[in-house]
Parts: structure tokens; sequence; C-alpha cells
């Protein structure tokens, strides 16, 4: 009891514990206090000062985000005096933005906006010099506009404390303050990885996705293309936020639908693929233990490769550990492959003409598909990535009433996937979906886990580790007889480096190492609705559960699809084919991209 | 200051030997937290300016990002990216300074030496700069030519003060 400490707010008795700030307090009595740049457990450093509150006995007025409450503190947040300094405050950051809400894509859809709104503010009252900015879309995946920037920091925190990559900082001094790289360098010319965190916590339109909407409404308008759509697992577990629902929703069938009705040719599912990518991977997992196991040369860990922000940081902090990367194209590019080979050539035409577009929940994948090394016979495997944003603009704009929709399923021969597929969109759930398919072909017998979820990696940790005794393995796998297979799991960039620390310096005790780049795994990844806190994680987590555990088929190999695609046209897996569409090569970038050319 | 008029021997050294030199102090500092200044301090003397390239060489020996190194460098106005001149004038525009006309001063050494704040002569022999309040109030208002403070300026006798360099 001695934590619990008794304060007043706005006239009312109020506790709160020892540590909490005035705003948590208030917050946990329902009391509101406005905010701008406070992010709950990620951004408490008060630079907006928004959040300012009377604390009786104190010279000034006080950041609540960031003054802890004591014992019988007085505070008031709803004086004249606040009232006033929270309007300055408000028309001060307005007098250096440029205010050209209608033709901001966050118009809408932002906290500055908001703000204004619920303060009372809405034509600026201060006129003078604004700062001069200069936009950078020069990388493929974000576009930064400093004009809008209200130096919050929020993206800052993010990409320094959070993702521990460190390529946005403040820069300058005072009225020419701005958040951007070294020197004011463009995104691409640093080691930014293109997670999109930023633009997730940018609360104006100062950090966003690089626009990819108008590419495809001239796709689906040109009528020599036929364009073809997929949809990332965790796509479905958020679009539905975009429409009201709540987080946690699965509007798979809807989403489906909707790429339909806006005139898709084909509706495919990026699971398909990824049930492809589990029997690709873990073959060459148990390729690469075979050898550990037999006295020959192998590279272990293996680490999964579906996360391109992932990838691309490796490439600038490691350039020397990429062979410990699999080979496996991500998901969505070996599905984009496949249509403009195996589909194409079912339908008989020409692959040029076709158009893929990926709808994914990152924003690094708009730079993956320029990768030059994605493609085959000259034409890239994917044309248009979109994020779950902006397909949800993509909808709104089409007319379609998103929640009257009936479910509609996706289409074949590229739409079938199993309850395995579902859960690579959350952390922990490319490592299980391997572990049921690599362990039943070792030992022909189930994963010994309840529901097969491999409980130790599943959740929101940083870094989750397990371990699985293989007995009794079939004859072919006899090389495997007692060994602990030793595996770990993270997500977010910060403890991919603690775990790639150990893969340097040669100490790393796992065989199998799974990493996402976005903290919680692509459910919160740089594309997805915004705003996401643990809560909305962990609702998205139980969402792609619920999708896996409401299949009939919950192991990749079990994919009927998967398995017609290999006698059909691919031969097996690790085949030539194989090698050829669904495997890739790795680029050593150095930290401050001196290893290019 | 006077450890830098020390260490500046800039035109005479080779680029390998100066961040040798470099190395030499970070291997000294890193250690210590809160010393990215002082590393940035001794490196400006040393190399003379801050350009990217020297940035990185710190960043990557301390361990820590270039934007963060790159916002220290671009946050306090004494250090540079630009290659400076011979000798560094620097006119304080703290309050007592500015009240009793430092800003003068900036004026008439702009028309003397044909330069804007920040930049250098053509000649390479001054750089002129401005500093907020070296801590010399009581001599505003003040000046300093690389560690020589002239104190109670007159504008008409910066003429001479130069002439001296």
């Amino acid at each position: 009891m001695t934590n619990t400490i008794n304060l007043t707010i706005n006239n009312k008795k109020v506790s709160g514990s020892k540590n909490d700030t005035i705003m948590e307090v208030a917050k946990r009595n329902n009391i509101i206090i406005p905010s701008l740049c406070y992010l709950e457990g990620v951004h408490q450093i008060g630079s907006c000062r928004i959040c300012v509150v009377e604390v009786e006995g104190a010279k000034t007025l006080q950041a609540s985000c960031t003054v802890k409450a004591r014992e019988g503190m007085v505070v008031h947040t709803n004086t004249e005096k606040v009232k006033k300094a929270r309007k300055l405050l408000y028309e001060l950051m307005l007098s250096d933005h440029p205010q050209d809400c209608l033709s901001c894509s966050r118009n809408q859809s932002c906290e500055l906006q908001k703000l204004g709104e619920l303060i009372g503010v809405s034509m600026p009252r201060f006129h003078g010099e604004k700062s001069k900015s200069c936009i950078d879309d020069k990388s493929p995946s974000i576009v930064r506009d400093m004009s809008k920037c209200i130096l919050c920091r929020r993206c800052v925190t993010v990409c320094n404390d959070i993702q521990g990559v460190g390529v946005l900082n403040a820069q300058n001094r005072g009225f020419m303050t701005t958040v951007s790289p070294a020197a004011d360098l463009p995104l691409d010319s640093v080691n930014c990885t293109y997670c999109g965190q930023c633009t997730t916590v940018c609360p104006v339109g100062a950090l966003q996705e690089k626009d990819s909407i108008k590419a495809v409404w001239d796709a689906l308008f040109d009528k020599n293309r036929r364009v073809v759509v997929q949809t990332a697992p965790a796509v479905r577990a958020a679009l539905g936020e975009e429409f009201g629902y709540e987080p946690g929703t699965l509007v798979t069938g809807k989403m489906a639908s909707a790429l339909k009705e806006m005139g898709f040719d084909d509706v495919f599912d990026t699971n398909f693929a990824a049930d492809l990518t589990i029997m690709e991977e873990g073959s060459e997992l148990l390729a690469r233990l075979a050898d550990a196991f037999s006295g020959k040369e192998a590279v272990l860990p293996m680490v999964t490769s579906c996360s391109p922000g992932w990838i691309k940081y490796v490439e600038h902090t490691w350039p020397d550990e990429l062979d410990h990367l699999s080979s496996c194209k991500s998901p969505h590019v070996m599905l984009g492959a496949l249509i403009k080979s195996y589909y194409a050539h079912k339908l008989g035409i020409d692959p040029e003409s076709l158009f893929v577009v990926s709808v994914m929940p990152c924003t690094a994948k708009k730079y993956e598909i320029t990768r030059p090394e994605l493609a085959n016979g000259g034409l890239a495997n994917v044309d248009a990535v979109l994020t779950t944003r902006e397909l949800a603009r993509m909808i709104k704009d089409s007319g379609i009433d998103f929640r009257s929709l009936e479910d509609a399923e996706f289409d074949n021969p590229l739409g079938l996937s199993t309850g395995a597929a579902d859960i690579f969109g959350t952390s922990g759930g490319v490592m299980e979906a391997a572990l049921r398919t690599v362990y039943e072909i070792v030992t022909g017998r189930e994963l010994p886990f309840e529901k097969l979820h491999v409980t130790p990696i599943v959740g929101l940790e940083q870094i989750k580790t397990a371990e699985l005794l293989i007995e009794n393995p079939l004859e072919d796998f006899l090389f495997l007889d007692g060994v602990t297979l030793k595996i770990a799991v993270t997500s977010g960039l910060s403890g991919a480096a603690r775990l790639m620390r150990e893969v340097a310096d040669g100490i790393s005790p796992y065989h199998f190492i799974e990493v996402m780049g976005c903290p919680g795994g692509c459910i919160s990844g740089g594309g997805q609705p915004r705003l996401t806190d643990d809560s909305v994680r962990q609702k998205r987590m139980e969402a792609i559960y619920r999708e896996d555990e409401g299949k009939t088929l919950r192991k990749s190999h079990d994919n009927p699809s998967v398995t017609k695609l290999y006698e059909d046209f691919l031969g097996s897996p690790l085949g030539h084919r194989s090698h050829e569409l669904l495997h890739t090569t790795y680029t050593p970038r150095g930290i401050y991209n001196e290893a290019v050319k | 200051m006077n450890t830098q008029t020390k260490t500046c021997t800039c035109k005479t050294e080779s680029e390998h030997e100066k961040l040798e030199r470099i190395e030499e102090v970070i291997e000294e500092y890193k250690d210590k937290e809160g010393s990215l200044i002082q590393i940035l301090h001794m490196a400006q003397g040393i190399y003379g300016y801050l350009p990217l390239k020297v940035q990185q060489f710190i960043a990557e020996r301390i361990n820590k990002p270039l934007s963060e190194v790159s916002g220290v460098v671009t946050f306090y106005s004494y250090f540079s990216t630009m290659p400076k001149g011979k000798n560094t004038i620097r006119v304080c525009l703290g309050t007592a300074c500015y009240v009793r006309g430092g800003k003068k001063i900036i004026e008439r050494l702009k028309e003397i030496l044909e330069v804007d704040v920040g930049a250098t002569t053509q000649d390479g022999r001054f750089t002129l700069e401005v500093m907020r309040c070296i801590g010399a109030c009581g001599l505003a208002p003040a000046i300093t030519i690389n560690d020589k403070v002239y104190k109670q300026v007159n504008p008409d006798k910066l003429r001479s003060i130069l002439d001296q360099y």
C-alpha cells in the first residue's frame, strides 16, 4: 500500500501509484488532459508542452506527461491559465505549419487537426516566416515533408530507442531545427531500413508511405492489363480498424470481396506463398542441419528472410553475416514470381501484360520490389505494393460500403492456404509454421504442442526462445536423433541486433532464428492502421491465431494446392525451378552504404 | 581553448595523421558518459572542421548513430562543417555585448572582410563567427580572435587589430 499516493486533480480526490505521471493518474481517473506528442509507454519527453497543467505551489505550468504525481499534490488541468497556454502553444505550432489540410493525405486522420478541434482553435492567429523545407521523396518507401513536422520527436524515439536504427534525429537549432538523417541527407542515402515505424507514430503528414495508389488505379483502368492482387496475412487482422471495427476483427472475406469489386482480375492470397515458403525454408533448414550434424561445413543459425526491413538492416549492419539468412524470397515476392510464370503459362498469356499488386502491412515491401535481384526474365516479380492504410483509402474512394459487404473467397489456384500461413503475420508465427512441418517431416509425428502452438514463442516479448528434442526420427533423419533443436524468435530491430551480435561473435546457441523487423511482427508493421499499442497488437495477434485455428488444414505441407504446384511445375523444394523463382541473394551495404558498388 | 591551439596543426599534418590523433582522443573518451561534445571539440581542433566523413569516423568508433553526432554538430554554433580560415574571429552577441554595440562590430567586420557571418575570406585568413555570450560581459563589447579576447572593442580600431594576424 506504500506505493499508493493520494492527490487532488480538479478538486477531485484521486489516487495513483508512486511512479505515475500526473497524466497517468488523470487518465486512470477518467480525466482527459489534451496531449499531442505523448505516446504511452513509448514517447514521454514533454516536447510539445500541450499537456501542461497547473500544480499548486509550482512556479510554472508543468508538462503532465513527464512530471511525476506526488502525495498531496493539487493539480488543475482546466484553469484559464492552462487553457490560454495550451491554445497559445497550439497556435505557435500552427504558425510554422503549412495548414494545407485539404490536400494533405492525413486530412481527418491528423492528430494536430483533431487537437485543434478539441481545444477550439480553428483559425491561425500568428502569421510569419515558415521553416523552409524540401520534400524527401527519394526513397521507394517513405516520404518526408518536414514543412509539416511539428518536432514532436516521436519518430526519433521509435527510430532510435525502439528500433535501434537511429537514422532520424533533430538537426540544427531553433527555427532551423528539422528531424532528419545526418547532414539532411535523403533517406535513400543512409542506413534507413524503411521499416516505416516512424510513419505509424507521426501525428501529422510529415512522414508517410510513398503513394502507390495512383499506379494501381492506372493499372486497373488499363484494359490491356490483367491486374492480380494478393494480401499478406496481417492485413486481414487490421484492415477492419480503418472501417470502424474493433482491433482484432478479422475481415478476410470482406477484404476479398472489396478487392473483387474494385476490379482486380484475380484475388490471390500471399498466405499460399507462406505455405510454399515453409516448404522451401524448412527444406533449407534441414539441408543445413544435415550438413552440420554430418561433420560438413554449415552456416547456422539460419535466420528467416521474410521481412525486408530486417534484410536491409542486416545488409547495412552485418554485411559479413549474410549467409546466415535463408535464401528464400519473401512470400509475396515468391507469389509474384509464380504469377508471372506458372499462372501466366496456365492462362496462356504474356507475363508482361500482368500487373501484380501486393497489399502489405509494410512500407519496406515497397522498397523490396525495387531490388534488382527480385526479378525473373527481366520482369519485376511484383509491380506495386499498397500498405493496409492505402488499401483502406482505395476502398473508400471506390464507393464501397465495406461493412455491408458479403464475404468472398480468394481465387484459385493461388488462394488456398493452411493455418500455418496465417500465423506468418505475427511474431513467432513463421517459426511455429516451420516447426509444424519440419518436425513432422523428420519424425513422422505431429508437433507435440497443444493446438500445435509452440507456447514459449507466442506473445509480444522482444526475444523468445524454445528447445525441441528430436527423438526416434525417420530413417532419412537419423542424424538428428537426440538433437535438441534450439530456436529463437524476435521482433523489432533492437532485439534482432542482440541476437545478431551473438551470431557475429560466433557464440549464438541457436539453430534457427525468426526475425520480424517491427515490434510484434507484421501485425504492427509500418503500413498498418495508425497508433498501435500493445493492447492493439495483442488483439491483432489473437485474431491471427483465431484464423489459424479456424482452418481444417493447419500445416503447410498439407496444402493440396502447394502439393499440386510442386507436381505440376516446381518439381521439389530447393529444386532447379524453385531455386530460380523462389530464392534470392543479398547485398552487403555497410552502415554508410560504403560497401555498395 | 588553449588545448585547442596546441593541438591545431591542421595545416601541417597529413589526413592520416589527423585521423589517427582523433582516434586517440576517441579511445581516451569513448567509455565516459556524455563525452561526445568533448570528442567533437578536440576533433575539430585537430582536423580544423568537422566534415561528414569525420563525423562518420567518430560515430562508428563511439558506436552512436551518425544522425546523433550530426545533430550535436549542427546544434552548437561552435562546430563547423566547413573548412575554417587561418584565424577565427568570434564576435560576442550576448546581451551585454549586444547592447554595447556588438552588432556594429559585426557590420564593420563584414564590410572589412567582405564576408557574411559563418563564412571565410577568399584568402583564407579569417572566418567570421558569432557567439552568444563568451562570459566576458564586464568587457563588453568583446570579440575573440582564435584564443585571444579583445575587450571594449571600438569598431574604428578593428583594422589595426586585424593587421596583427
